[in-house]
């Protein structure tokens, strides 16, 4: 629908970016206002694929051990968001309420809660008495919970958009509607290809392609194995603003939260149906079923409520359920921040912070070793894996 | 109905899901209890299509699965999603042919003052007289365009009301310009100037070309008032309810969650569903009749519906009528001269939205203005309708921009100086009409083929 654009491109750019997701967007904010001369590539428009439909949860609760410092450095960018790009896009630290139906659910929150700790994060664990004291709305079956109070939501639809005019006013040249069809290393410089038949040139590449991020790797010699992703999510129409937290079942199969206008947003169930060819998803009905049913099973007042829409996206799913981020593994000046599993929104205002540090300083303080895509295409690969950690449940939360 | 009828009478037995109450549809509506009324007394003139309908639904009723207050919230495939709401539960039918007849819903237009109480739609008005046998008011204005509104008013004058004036939008002249094509349906013409000379005859005032309408009164106390100009002067009717409408938007959402391909008619300033043999969608074995799939009015919508059967069942090998297929076809066309006709007399007038104020609601059930739609087009990247939806919230409540949608778009391509090719639709998604949770979770059956991790 976009008019082809025309304005002529720059002979070189010191970065380019193949993405306008919040991963892209936001290191195209990063590196512009440090200086830099950054063009981003979206083949649509920024922030209209995972990251634009996506629940909205903005929690470092339940993650990955391998993913938690880089979502202790994306929860302060979040705090920062109103300076860093002149909006808040609505994220208020409700609080991550974690729900455990079992007492082996609540033992695999203790579990979690200790490791958390260890990265100095703040966990309460609370048993379902207390549980139902505080929130009185809930289902009476529940075990138990663990509840992050930094933790919390914002709308996604807001989110990359203002990353990407941010990085345009500071001086990034944000491409939507253009393509990148194909890029390669040339002598020091990158050669890109772009939809439209214009080639642009660029001394660092950074693959933020989302769910084609695997597309960009294998270019360069380093083939993954990510699969589209698509979680089911629904909307009720507006009720009474109740349900103040958002909420996540351990297991992940249901999550939920409320907006102050009084809609319940909520997913879980099974994924939706994806044509990934034509990048099309149509909710799936039976998975829409079982997820309001395990909604109602733990906030009954809802079964009342009507729902209004139902939708889904395409984030990149990874064997191992965490993202690849970091350099090549072949490339020299080319790095990666793809394969978000179903969780990166939260994550997405730290993947610029964080290989802001890699282009510019060449390392960075946030671990993210174990992000690395050498898991995937160095010798044992396969073989070795981090998932010795405990499973980050929730995909598409 | 004329669908299922063709397909009985070739001795299928199909299903027939209706949110309606009762058969009849739209134009045909039946009062949920006999309430004394005569056919002649709701259907005027056309009391005896109205009866042919019902008595046919009547004589094929044993032989189809006749499903009434069932709402179809998505198709996908060869599945149809329901919500059966006289016994409370939601479920899933699988068909290997699908005739959509979603019909059609009134337009209005976001004038100043729509939202006041008292302020109806030209479509509510008739459906509370038809089939609730009540008034909006005793007091009322009709404003708008089209047949209808004049039809409609002539019902309210005749069942009591005291009309105070028709206002219409489109001007005289343009109506004189254009009517030489209803030559091709003179019943349609004569219908319609029989309306006009009985509002004349009950000393019902015509206003037209009207323009800077706006609706009085204060949110608490409601409608006092309609002022608008006709004719170079200013004008202000004092009435206590007022109907509004713009012609009609045909329902589509179904047929697009179908694969239904739509393009923009600019005759008929709506999306439309693509049409080959007049009745087939873009997908095999779905086919569209009635002004679900572009407003043609009640009697295509019969011819409409019967080729639509026609279709299927040659699809499904049938051999069918030739002869009786060129007369409804034949028929049809002259029908869509008619109509466009009809299009050209009554132009929807948006450009009454060119003055729409900031501070007037658009999307009523998100509670957006107008100037919260433009302030988020000013940013880059806003470009679509869609956008402009995920980034103000207008389409996003209860009735998902079925309302709202083409008002919306109209503000868009006014902010970007663009057609509605580039601005787009409101893409549509599953419920397309609100589906209470408690259903939809006890119809929950596992799908072998949805997965989670
Ligand atoms: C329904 C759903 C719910 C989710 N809920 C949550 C949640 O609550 N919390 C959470 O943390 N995460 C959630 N996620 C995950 C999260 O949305 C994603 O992980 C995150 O948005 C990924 O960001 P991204 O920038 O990598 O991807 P995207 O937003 O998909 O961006 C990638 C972009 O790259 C573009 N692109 C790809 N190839 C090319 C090319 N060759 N040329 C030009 N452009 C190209 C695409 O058009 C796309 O816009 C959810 C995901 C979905 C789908
Ligand atoms: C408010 C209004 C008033 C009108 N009044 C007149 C009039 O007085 N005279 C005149 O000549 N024309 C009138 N028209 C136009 C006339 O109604 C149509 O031309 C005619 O009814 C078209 O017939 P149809 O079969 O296409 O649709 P309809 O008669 O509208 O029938 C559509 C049927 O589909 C059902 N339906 C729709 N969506 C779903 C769903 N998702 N699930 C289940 N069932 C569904 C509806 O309940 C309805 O019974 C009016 C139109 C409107 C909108």
């Amino acid at each position: 629908m976009m008019d082809l654009d025309r304005t002529p491109l720059q002979s070189g750019y010191d970065v380019a970016v193949i993405g306008g997701g919040t991963a892209g967007c936001s290191t195209a904010l990063f590196l512009a206002r440090a200086g830099l001369s950054v063009v981003l590539f979206e083949r649509h428009q920024c922030g209209s694929q995972a990251s634009g439909v996506n629940y909205g949860g903005v929690r470092q609760h339940g993650r990955h051990r391998a993913e938690i410092p880089l979502s202790i450095r994306a929860r302060t960018i979040w705090d920062e968001l109103p300076d860093l790009i002149g909006h808040d896009c609505e994220f208020d630290a409700s609080g991550h309420v974690k729900l455990a139906r079992t007492q082996d659910d609540m033992g695999e929150l203790e579990a979690w809660a200790r490791v958390a700790r260890d990265f100095g994060l703040e966990v309460d664990l609370v048993t379902g008495n207390q549980l139902r004291d505080r929130f009185d709305y809930l289902g009476s079956s529940l075990a138990g919970a663990s509840i992050m109070p930094q933790d919390g939501q914002a709308n996604p639809r807001l989110v990359a958009p203002h990353f990407a005019r941010a990085a345009e006013r500071a001086g990034a040249d944000v491409r939507e509607g253009v393509d990148v069809a194909a890029a390669e290393r040339e002598g020091t410089n990158f050669r890109i290809e772009l939809g439209d038949g214009r080639t642009a040139f660029a001394d660092v590449l950074v693959n933020t392609a989302g769910a084609w991020g695997y597309e960009v790797a294998a270019s360069f010699g380093e083939s993954v194995a990510e699969a589209p992703l698509s979680p089911n999510m629904l909307v009720t129409e507006p009720l009474p603003y109740r349900v103040k937290c958002s909420f996540g079942m351990c297991g992940g199969d249901i999550y939920a939260r409320q907006i102050p206008r009084g809609n319940v947003i909520f997913g879980g169930g099974t994924r939706a149906i994806t044509d990934f060819e034509k990048n099309r998803t149509r909710p799936r009905t039976s998975s829409s079923q079982l997820a309001t049913r395990n909604l109602i099973h733990a906030m009954p007042f809802l079964a009342e409520a009507r729902i209004i829409r139902s939708w889904s996206g395409i984030d990149g799913l990874m064997p191992d359920k965490i993202p690849v981020v970091g350099p090549s593994s072949t490339t020299a000046g080319l790095f990666h921040a793809f394969g978000f599993s179903g969780h990166g929104f939260q994550l997405g205002p730290a993947i610029g912070a964080v290989l802001g540090d890699l282009i510019l300083d060449g390392r960075t303080d946030t671990s993210i070793e174990e992000l690395s895509i050498t898991r995937f295409t160095q010798d044992g690969a396969g073989v070795r894996t981090t998932s010795n950690q405990l499973n980050p449940s929730e995909q598409g939360e | 109905m004329r669908a299922a009828e063709t397909l009985v009478k070739a001795g299928l037995r199909p299903v027939v899901l209706d949110e309606g109450f009762k058969a009849g549809g739209q134009i045909y509506r039946q009062p949920p209890v006999p309430d004394g009324r005569e056919p002649e007394d709701l259907y005027g003139s056309e009391a005896e299509k109205a009866c042919a309908l019902h008595e046919t639904f009547e004589r094929i009723r044993p032989n189809i699965d006749y499903r009434p207050r069932t709402l179809v919230w998505n198709v996908i495939g060869d599945s149809v999603d329901y919500y059966d709401e006289s016994a409370d539960v939601a479920g899933r039918l699988q068909a290997s042919h699908l005739i959509l007849a979603t019909g059609a819903t009134d337009r209005t237009l976001p004038l100043p003052g729509w939202t006041l109480p008292g302020v109806y739609s030209l479509g509510g008005a008739q459906i509370s007289l038809k089939a609730h046998h009540s008034l909006i008011g005793q007091e009322v204005v009709f404003v708008g365009t089209g047949p209808l509104l004049y039809l409609v008013s002539l019902q309210y004058a005749k069942a009591g009301a005291d009309v105070k004036a028709v206002v219409e939008t489109a001007s005289w002249s343009n109506q004189l310009r254009h009517a030489s094509g209803l030559a091709h349906l003179p019943s349609a013409a004569v219908r319609g100037v029989g309306f006009m000379l009985s509002l004349r005859r009950m000393g019902v005032p015509i206003y037209r070309g009207a323009h800077a309408i706006r609706f009085e009164g204060e949110s608490d106390c409601g409608l006092t008032a309609v002022s608008f100009e006709s004719g170079g002067r200013s004008h202000r009717l004092s009435c206590i309810a007022a109907a509004m409408g713009f012609g009609v938007r045909s329902e589509w959402q179904l047929a697009e969650l179908a694969g239904a391909q739509l393009s923009w008619s600019d005759i008929q300033q709506q999306w439309v569903p693509d049409l080959t043999d007049h009745v087939r969608a873009s997908v095999d074995g779905l086919y569209l009749a009635g002004d679900g799939a572009g407003v043609c009015g009640a009697d295509a919508a019969e011819v409409r519906g019967e080729l639509a059967g026609f279709a299927l069942l040659q699809d499904l090998g049938h051999s069918v009528d030739a002869s009786r297929r060129q007369v409804l076809e034949k028929s049809l066309k002259k029908q869509w001269r008619a109509r466009a006709a009809l299009d050209r007399m009554y132009p929807v007038p948006m450009h009454l939205l060119d003055e729409l104020a900031d501070d007037t609601l658009v999307c009523r059930c998100e509670a957006i203005a107008a100037g919260e739609i433009r302030h988020v087009l000013v940013r880059p990247g806003a470009e679509d309708v869609n956008r402009a939806k995920a980034f103000s919230r207008a389409g996003m409540g209860r009735c998902q921009g079925r309302m709202c949608a083409l008002n919306v778009q109209a503000i868009v391509e006014r902010a970007k100086e663009q057609g509605p090719q580039a601005i787009g639709w409101q893409r549509t998604q599953p419920p397309i009409k609100p589906v209470p949770m408690a259903a939809m979770a006890d119809a929950y059956v596992p799908d072998p083929e949805g997965t989670r991790e």
